[in-house]
């Protein structure tokens, strides 16, 4: 995959994030863009992918909070190549195994988080089971609708191209 | 633009950036004891590294001290143990010196003491055996030393000059076999003839079995055999054994070390025996005591 493209990917999950945030956040639960596009991209593309992509996405998620930096990378990059090795070691076409691989990587990465809060002592809030679970749902779900989108946005052009 | 060739190894990839990110994390984070935890993480390894490598440096300086180092040590250890036996010789040399010197000094006293007509002598030989004992002295007849002449020294009695020569006498002790001094024993002055035996104790004779003595009284020279001067300790009585009436055997212990003469005095002069009445008390000391000394 191009890095380029790959960066832009990310940097576009980022800017929904950040601006769409509020729309997506309601009490603790939300959907994190940024990681169902490091996901998307490790799917995609492999654990390399996975991993450059996570760390770049964790980073500049950090970079814009006050928390500690280098905590939503490492979890990101954690994910990105756990599901970039998944994603090459299966065939991972359906809407299920997406599914759980987005499910997987969302409950990995709070769980990476929170450990990480607990261990430095960082006075990160405890996050209820059940949000970190409704999470995961939707990210898995918005998981989904970006991989239907991808497979269906070029099919959909050539269709358009091909009635005019 | 493509990603390097390092995606056919991503696990490296992703050890990599995972402790990148830890390094990361680390720099922000203090640890309970308010120092950075990258810090605190980092000093923690060297310290473990530092310590193991001074473990190690330790042991090699210890194996080189221990072992490699010892090299010289050999030469050193022989070299000190010369050391040492120079230093105890001269510090035998120097305790001799001391005792010379405070030989010297008794004698000197004893000397004035005395007021007789002495010389001094120093032992310059033994007898060549055990059964004879005599000693020579660095004194003979050009220094006005005659036959039968009594030597004395600062703790009593020592013998007589029996072969003097031009610059060399030899010395009868009074423990030699063929020994023997006229004496006086204890306060009541009962008379007897000490005689040497070849060891290191005197017989005690001719003491009349009337006698009162007692174990422990002084023996000293009575002056009536015309060598010793009078009042000159010759011992101390050690064992008294009775027979009857009699006394079957006077054992006397020499006041003087024989082992340990170095120096004497000759006396020049004969003895004037006073006799048993005289007012003259026995001496209590080493030394010639009362004033019935003659010079």
């Amino acid at each position: 995959m191009n890095v380029v493209r790959m960066l832009a990917f990310v940097a576009v999950a980022l800017v929904l994030q950040t601006t769409l945030a509020r729309f997506l956040v309601r009490g603790s639960i939300g959907v994190d863009l940024v990681l169902v596009a490091v996901v998307y991209l490790s799917l995609r593309a492999g654990p390399t992918v996975g991993i450059v992509s996570g760390s770049v996405a964790g980073l500049a998620q950090d970079a814009l909070t006050t928390g500690i930096v280098g905590i939503g990378g490492l979890g990101k990059t954690i994910v990105g190549y756990l599901a970039g090795v998944v994603g090459s070691a299966f065939i991972v076409a359906q809407p299920l195994p997406r599914f759980l691989v987005f499910f997987a990587g969302t409950i990995i990465e709070m769980t990476v988080i929170t450990g990480l809060h607990a261990v430095l002592d960082a006075g990160l809030p405890v996050v209820p089971v059940g949000a970190i679970v409704a999470q995961a749902f939707g990210n898995s779900l918005v998981g989904l609708v970006v991989f239907q989108l991808a497979d269906g946005l070029p099919r959909a052009a050539e269709r358009w191209r091909a009635r005019r | 633009m493509a990603l390097p060739d390092i995606r056919q190894r991503s696990g490296y990839l992703f050890l990599v950036v995972a402790v990148g990110h830890i390094i990361l994390i680390s720099t922000q984070v203090n640890s309970r004891s308010g120092v950075p935890l990258l810090q605190a993480f980092v000093f923690g390894v060297f310290a473990e590294v530092q310590r193991g490598t001074a473990g190690v440096v330790g042991g090699v300086r210890g194996a080189w001290d221990g072992y490699v180092g010892l090299r010289n040590v050999h030469a050193d250890n022989v070299a000190l143990k010369q050391r040492v036996r120079d230093l105890e010789v001269k510090l035998q040399r120097e305790r001799a010196l001391a005792g010379e010197s405070e030989n010297l000094r008794r004698l000197l006293d004893l000397r004035d003491r005395s007021r007789m007509p002495t010389r001094a002598a120093e032992i310059i030989g033994t007898s060549p055996t055990a059964d004879f004992r005599t000693v020579t002295i660095d004194r003979g007849t050009s220094d006005g030393v005659r036959a039968d002449m009594a030597v004395i020294s600062a703790s009593g009695a020592v013998g007589r000059v029996v072969t003097p020569s031009r610059h060399a006498a030899k010395v009868q002790l009074l423990v030699d076999r063929n020994a023997a001094v006229a004496v006086m024993v204890g306060a009541a002055r009962v008379q007897g003839i000490a005689m040497g035996n070849g060891e290191n104790v005197l017989r005690l004779e001719y003491v009349s079995s009337s006698a009162v003595i007692a174990k422990g009284d002084t023996v000293v020279t009575s002056g009536i055999d015309g060598i010793y001067p009078q009042g000159f300790v010759v011992g101390r009585i050690e064992e008294i054994e009775r027979a009857g009436g009699t006394f079957r055997a006077i054992r006397v212990r020499p006041a003087v070390d024989f082992t340990a003469l170095e120096q004497v005095l000759v006396v020049l002069a004969p003895p004037t025996f006073v006799g048993p009445e005289s007012p003259a008390a026995p001496a209590a000391g080493p030394g010639p005591a009362g004033p019935e000394r003659r010079e």
